[in-house]
């Protein structure tokens, strides 16, 4: 295969993929640390290397309107927000997932406000799990590049008909350059083919939707989008392999475990902290400790049977969690937390609150984790949720 | 744009018989609706419609009982302007020729939560014609008042009492600040004069971008009056001058109505429940208003 890398930070590497997924419409208004792709992808449309409308929306808000809009006509359509807009685009957020149109969006994950802070943390996409969106969170530009293209094939699936949102760390993914391998436009154009909904208007077929429903349908109708999140699994499984096949890269579908084989004590998270997960996991390995990751990829739909099977194997699950849900504990803490309650078995849990507004997580304290489950371990415990690495006395 | 005198004249005698939003569930004497059947008759099969949260979408789409007989969405209530761009770019962008996308939407979804994104609209010249159809109030939750909504008027969050005499606040002037934007083409209007809006629905369907229309379209149950006699106060709202007909294209204002006199503002506020408490002093105080305006169109638009 012949190798096209170039060297592009991952906001550079979303629009990329967007450009090779051939959007017939893309609304966004500028947000750090998302704003880079917006920029290249408005220079791809001036270039004439984009064919697409370009709509210069003046708000989060008209951004998912606007690309509902066009999704309704059967469009394929991009929007990009982060943090405060993304909250802003809330209500949009819930009307295109019950609309069903298939809209794929980059999130730069940005911590929301107040205080400001225009930093990484994951609080933003974590508070809108509930929307009825695709979530799906990346480590790297490269993975942040194949996602969107992916994102397109399994939101416009016949069985899926779902917006997906592709999730990269504010800064350290965005703003960081790697050499990422851009795919041929051929081989997408095969992989993923020209949109084609029922569910759309059209002259030849005139429809009337985003339609009002009375109590008597309104659960079969949120009967059905749930139906259409779970059929999402296996689409999201046979799409990776479809994709590993044409590109070579394979993710792994819901989940990555790494060397979990034989795991006693696993960590679980989502994103670019994988990376610094991943070396802690080495060396402790090489200190003979039998450690392992679970990278969690797909937040919506929850992997709930990838988190059960890895609970029957492994001794203790700690989560590291970027967010926290106010009054309780880590988000997705709770999800991993009802996964494993589901099985027979006493597995030793505990979450890891921190990295919050940007702070950086660095591989002394992941080494702490892991050594906190092992001692919890020991010590059988009841499950802990703490804030690490505090600069404050906690509340005792 | 198209040469006004290009465009072929619609009018009740040739206009189509077939009817693109029937059946739905509005007030009797409801003139929203009667904007919205005259104008789809008028912008015709190939017709986007978009509608945010408001009387004509409460009325129009009910699972699965749909009103519509052309292509037709409920919009997210902020959002009209944006979703209708949205159509239309993404049509364009599928190669689709020969269509129109419009909005209706009511006073509150234009003048106050709908505006950014119209103004958005506009700024882009989204090839989109919006008309709001202003019945004065937020009548689909109950009558609560509107940027749009006159002085004096009795709404249920203006009540008028001994402290306060309902609605102190005078309509925003919506139509100024569309045209402030430099739009290809906006115009007032009134279903009280059903041609004059058919002609300016029919000119507004020939505009390549962005154009508005303001129709002031009664409503029996919010205002208080007779179901058989909305045409006629719409009628009347403009007789007695505190409705204007006018436009604005090419950078120009037009009056288009300009009466010799005004027939009587008591007369017409008092026909209606929803202004029978205002006093003498409160009615003097529209008709000031109404005169302060009148000597500026009539100054600078004629």
């Amino acid at each position: 295969m012949k190798s096209n890398k170039i060297f592009i930070s991952g906001d550079e590497a979303v629009a990329q993929g967007v450009k090779l997924s051939r959007p017939h419409v893309v609304a966004a208004y500028p947000i750090t640390p998302q704003t880079i792709t917006v920029e290249r992808l408005s220079e791809m449309v001036e270039a004439g290397e984009m064919v697409a409308e370009y709509m210069h929306v003046e708000s989060e808000h008209s951004a998912i309107s606007a690309t509902m809009g066009a999704s309704a006509v059967g469009a394929r359509t991009f929007t990009a927000s982060s943090s405060q807009g993304l909250l802003y685009m809330a209500e949009g957020l819930h009307y295109c997932s019950g609309g069903r149109w298939p809209v794929v969006m980059m999130n730069a994950n940005r911590s929301v406000a107040l205080p400001w802070s225009i930093y990484g943390d994951q609080r933003d996409s974590l508070s809108l799990l509930d929307s009825g969106w695709i979530q799906v969170y990346v480590e790297d530009a490269q993975e942040a590049l194949d996602m969107i293209i992916q994102a397109y094939k399994i939101a416009e699936h016949k069985d899926v008909l779902t917006p997906m949102m592709v999730n990269l760390d504010g800064f350290i993914l965005t703003h960081t350059y790697e050499l990422v391998e851009i795919p041929e436009q051929e081989m997408v154009d095969e992989f993923l083919p020209p949109f084609e909904t029922p569910n759309k208007m059209s002259f030849e077929n005139p429809k009337n939707l985003g339609f009002s429903s009375r109590p008597d349908d309104n659960t079969e109708f949120k009967y059905q989008q749930n139906e259409a999140m779970f059929n999402a699994i296996d689409v999201i499984h046979k799409t990776d392999e479809d994709f590993a096949a044409m590109f070579g890269r394979k993710y792994h579908g819901m989940v990555e475990e790494y060397m979990c084989e034989d795991a006693e004590v696993v960590l679980v998270a989502l994103g670019s902290v994988c990376g610094t997960v991943r070396v802690v996991v080495d060396k402790l390995r090489a200190e003979g400790k039998k450690v392992g990751l679970l990278k969690i990829r797909y937040m919506r739909p929850f992997p709930v049977q990838e988190v059960k099977d890895l609970a029957r194997r492994v001794k203790a699950m700690g989560v590291i969690d970027k967010d926290i849900s106010f009054g309780y504990e880590g988000t997705v803490y709770t999800n991993v937390n009802s996964a494993i309650s589901q099985i027979d078995k006493y597995v030793y849990k505990s979450n890891f609150v921190g990295g919050l507004g940007g702070r950086d997580i660095t591989k002394a304290e992941i080494e702490d984790m892991y050594n906190k489950l092992y001692a919890g371990l020991e010590n059988k415990s009841e499950e802990t949720v703490e804030f690490f690495s505090l600069n404050v006395e906690g509340n005792d | 744009m198209t040469k006004v005198l290009d465009i072929p004249k619609v009018n009740a005698k040739n206009m189509t018989e077939k009817e693109f939003f029937y059946g739905h569930k509005a007030c009797a004497g409801c003139g929203g609706s009667i904007a919205v059947r005259l104008a789809l008759k008028v912008l015709g099969e190939r017709t986007y419609s978009a509608l945010p949260a408001g009387c004509m979408s409460a009325v129009g789409f009910i699972y699965p009982q749909m009103a519509f007989n052309s292509n037709a969405i409920i919009t997210t209530f902020p959002g009209s302007a944006s979703m209708a761009a949205g159509i239309a770019a993404g049509a364009k962008a599928l190669g689709q020729k020969d269509f129109k996308t419009v909005v209706f939407a009511g006073d509150g979804g234009t003048a106050d939560i709908g505006f950014q994104a119209l103004s958005g609209m506009i700024d882009r010249n989204d090839d989109v014609l919006y008309i709001c159809y202003d019945n004065e109030a937020y009548m689909n939750t109950g009558i609560q008042k509107s940027g749009l909504t006159p002085y004096g008027t009795k709404t249920t969050t203006t009540p008028a009492g001994q402290n306060i005499p309902g609605t102190v606040t005078h309509k925003k002037n919506l139509f100024e600040i569309i045209a402030a934007h430099d739009i290809a083409y906006a115009a007032t209007a009134s279903i009280g004069y059903p041609q004059d809006f058919i002609n300016k629905v029919n000119k507004a369907k020939h505009v390549k971008g962005a154009s508005f229309i303001h129709v002031y379209a009664s409503c029996p149950t919010g205002w208080g009056t007779p179901t058989e006699t909305s045409v006629e106060i719409a009628k009347d709202a403009v007789d007695c001058g505190l409705i204007f007909l006018a436009e604005y294209e090419d950078g120009e204002y037009k009056l288009n109505r300009n009466p010799k006199e005004f027939k009587s503002v008591e007369e017409y506020l008092k026909k209606q429940g929803r202004f029978k408490h205002m006093s003498d002093a409160d009615i003097q105080c529209v008709i000031e208003n109404r005169d302060k305006k009148w000597e500026r169109m009539r100054k600078n638009w004629l």
